[in-house]
């Protein structure tokens, strides 16, 4: 008979309650970067003496998972007072519980402030960043204390799993799966519940399947997994379990980037936490259903974000990938069986067993249903993390939710979808974005990093930056691969430095369907592809380096004069004191100039003068 | 330098600590990037002599350990400064102008191309990929902190703060 969930429920709600007026503040790794520990700890030094006014005769604070809006963190939120402060400071504590949770009165200049209309907006449900948004795998993420079970129990938790438990037919778990529509999240897209029933059908020399959780992002500029592992950690392991319990496997992995030290430790309480309740280990729920979940770390490889490379390293071999097939489903985790899922994917099992496949296909656009997170961030207003319906366009995106381009400077184009991505620009700020037409526009979804370009990025600069990164984490085995990427760095190199010729551009192009087409693994394959696409959008812009021996948007430094307005000079002799090659000498009154052999191009000068009359060309 | 003396020290007594190591990851190849971790954890970096001694007590040879730890950036095969300090190069950092400041780091310790230990042997300077604070961008972090914002102008003064800790 299984373990009856609704005492567990209301013990876990009694709990919630009992702590009288939640004061939410954001510990994910941004916000803590910011001193958010420091003011969990100030509100926790109130919280035995405060009598806040109205219903609730204490105060509580709670540190949570990332909020997103890392932009204007710390963030403190008081639900039952319906608030959101911003850019909260340590020095800011005493005002809020005196002024706000004590004396009734909100902190105005605490609050956020829309730069559209310059008012100040306090509830949180109306700050644009929030209002645009439809959380399912976030939806948690910043409402709850990551290491307290009875947080998530209260907000549902488990209550997923028991339902699948109960039912006990794995097959109706993998049909819900598939109904849903739910794609990988990781990159590839993949229909999860095919991937699901492959696995579930497969057969295991020793009865043995695994589940896999995917959490090496290594994408940078992608953040979404890690504020999951951080701020909803149960979310991931009650979709583990469902998955495990789906496809008939009883142990499972969490690979973990090394860099996400704050996630390990989470998700050690959290399986800590879920396995003295009975949710997970040995006869979870008195059902005789066995799930023990190990973690972890990875040391440090781009490549390792690859599913069969993930499996070397699980082994504890170097992490190559190795050919497909025989695919994982078949053959993969110590030659048994295994699920491989990403977190984010993962993390919408619980919601959808929840709320049935049916309202999630209802969400997203024709063939990508449901939410995507996406990590914005680059020039833009509005860092953070945001989660919206699939097919959503990039000008909400970067204009509504983002807030539009930082300093007001022009949008030149975004990077979606990190080293494998490519660059979207202007004329398709009105495409949907789901996996289909960002395909067909020649970037891809992928994890989701969506990093914004204004007029002072360099594309070409960018495009090295990101060979750079594909062929320092190149695993070697390829030849297409370790030898390609390296020339085509080499090449991307001498543009920028104004050496290459026309016949290179050409090379690069033939070099990156080389490398595309001639590489085994997903890295390999997708690595021209930042390369291709800024040559397809912005190929004058590599002319112009070429030809005309210029950076258009004064990035590059092999390529910059820098020259001094002899009619903005006053001749005050303070930018020939910062040159740090004394390259700047003159006449006090009299307009300065550069001697160009002994320029080094830092730039020190620019930004010292004081009448703007030093520019980059 | 001191991180040579503490390898001294911590040779004195033979290879107790990486016995134990082994006893709690009990032996297995899955757990050698495990073990690396821990071993790096207590060493600061991994020893050519513990890599060979690996090799005579797990079912794997010394190359294939060697393989495994020079596969994975996390490694170091030198010692490295008491104060690591972490560069973020991931593309939120590196378009807010993470380069600066490591040139800045790079000129403040005194480093020459391929140096990534200064002379003290107090500071190492490593970039990664991503750090995954890309809302803080450039973000660089020592030991653990992570600190945001970053400039060139606030990295030297960071430095300076640490060097006057030191000096106390």
């Amino acid at each position: 008979m299984i373990q009856d969930i609704t005492p567990i429920q209301k013990a876990a709600i009694e709990k919630v309650n009992a702590q009288g007026l939640r004061v939410l503040i954001c510990a994910g790794t941004g916000c803590v970067a910011n001193g958010s520990m420091e003011i969990v700890e100030k509100f926790k030094e109130y919280g035995l003496t405060v009598n806040p006014l109205g219903e609730k005769d204490k105060m509580t604070a709670v540190p949570t998972g990332c909020h997103g809006f890392c932009e204007q963190g710390v963030l403190v939120v008081i639900p039952d007072l319906h608030v959101t402060y911003v850019r909260v400071k340590l020095a800011d504590v005493d005002e809020i519980v005196n002024e706000h949770i004590i004396g009734g009165k909100p902190v105005e200049r605490l609050l956020y402030v829309d730069p559209a209309t310059g008012e100040h907006v306090q509830k949180n449900e109306n700050i644009k960043f929030y209002k645009e948004q439809t959380r399912v795998s976030l939806a948690n993420c910043g409402h709850l204390n990551p290491e307290v079970i009875e947080e998530t129990i209260a907000m549902n938790g488990y209550e997923a799993l028991h339902r699948v438990l109960e039912a006990n037919d794995p097959q109706a778990v993998v049909d819900t799966v598939l109904k849903s529509g739910l794609r990988g999240r990781g990159g590839g897209g993949f229909p999860t519940g095919s991937k699901w029933q492959f696995t579930k059908n497969a057969v295991s020399p020793t009865g043995k399947k695994y589940v896999v959780c995917n959490g090496d992002e290594g994408d940078p500029g992608a953040f979404m997994d890690r504020s999951i592992m951080e701020g909803d950690p149960h979310k991931l392991l009650e979709g583990m379990a469902i998955a495990g319990f789906a496809i008939g496997a009883d142990e499972a992995y969490i690979y973990v980037r090394a860099e996400y030290p704050m996630a390990i430790k989470r998700l050690r309480i959290a399986i800590a936490q879920a396995e003295e309740m009975h949710f997970l280990g040995e006869n979870i729920m008195n059902t005789g259903f066995n799930f023990t979940i190990h973690i972890k770390e990875g040391a440090g490889a781009f490549v390792c974000g690859e599913e069969t490379a993930l499996i070397a390293s699980i082994e504890g071999e170097r992490g190559m990938p190795r050919p497909k097939p025989p695919f994982p489903a078949n053959k993969g985790l110590f030659g048994m069986p295994t699920l491989i899922n990403n977190v984010e994917t993962l993390a919408n099992i619980p919601p959808i067993i929840l709320k049935g496949a049916d309202w999630f296909a209802n969400l997203g656009s024709q063939t990508s249903k449901g939410t995507k997170t996406f990590a914005v961030t680059g020039e833009i207003n509005n860092t953070g993390l945001i989660e919206i319906p699939m097919g959503t366009t990039l000008r909400e995106i970067i204009y509504e939710i983002g807030g539009g381009i930082r300093n007001g400077k022009k949008f030149k184009a975004v990077q979606i979808g990190g080293p494998s991505g490519g660059c979207l620009t202007e004329e398709h700020l009105d495409l949907p974005m789901d996996y289909d037409s960002l395909t067909a526009a020649g970037a891809m979804v992928g994890s989701g990093g969506l990093v914004v370009m204004n007029e002072d990025t360099c594309i070409v600069e960018v495009a090295r930056f990101f060979m750079n990164f594909t062929q320092n984490e190149s695993c070697g085995k390829c030849t297409p691969c370790r030898e390609g990427t390296k020339n085509m760095l080499k090449i991307l190199t001498k543009i920028t430095k104004g050496q290459a010729t026309l016949e290179d551009l050409d090379l690069l192009e033939e070099l990156a369907y080389a490398v595309k087409d001639g590489s085994l693994c997903g890295l390999g394959k997708t690595a021209p592809n930042p390369v291709l696409s800024t040559l397809k959008y912005f190929r004058d812009e590599y002319v112009e380096h070429i030809v005309n021996k210029r950076c258009p948007a004064g990035v590059c430094t092999a390529l910059k004069t820098i020259e001094i307005d002899e009619e903005l000079c006053k001749g005050c002799s303070k930018c020939s004191r910062t040159c740090p090659v004394g390259a700047i000498s003159g006449e006090i009154k009299n307009p300065f100039k550069i001697d160009q052999e002994k320029c080094i191009k830092c730039g020190a000068c620019v930004s010292s003068c004081p009448f703007k009359a030093i520019k980059v060309k | 330098m001191e991180v040579e003396k503490n390898f001294k020290t911590a040779f004195a007594g033979g290879f107790g600590v990486v016995d134990s190591i082994l006893e709690k990851y009990e032996y297995k190849k899955a757990n050698l990037i495990a073990i690396l971790q821990a071993i790096q954890g207590e060493y600061n970096y991994l020893p050519e002599e513990v890599i060979i001694y690996l090799g005579t007590k797990m079912p794997l040879s010394p190359a294939t350990i060697y393989g495994v730890a020079t596969f994975y950036s996390q490694f170091s095969l030198d010692p490295k400064g008491k104060y690591v300090i972490k560069i973020c190069d991931g593309t939120a950092c590196h378009v807010r102008g993470s380069m600066p400041v490591l040139n800045a780091i790079k000129g403040k310790l005194n480093l020459k191309e391929g140096q990534f230990t200064s002379d003290d042997g107090l500071f190492t300077v490593e970039t990664v990929s991503c750090l995954g604070a890309c809302g803080l961008a450039p973000v660089i972090v020592i030991n653990e902190k992570v600190y945001p914002k970053m400039t060139s102008d606030a990295v030297k003064t960071i430095i300076d703060t640490l060097l006057s800790e030191e000096r106390k």
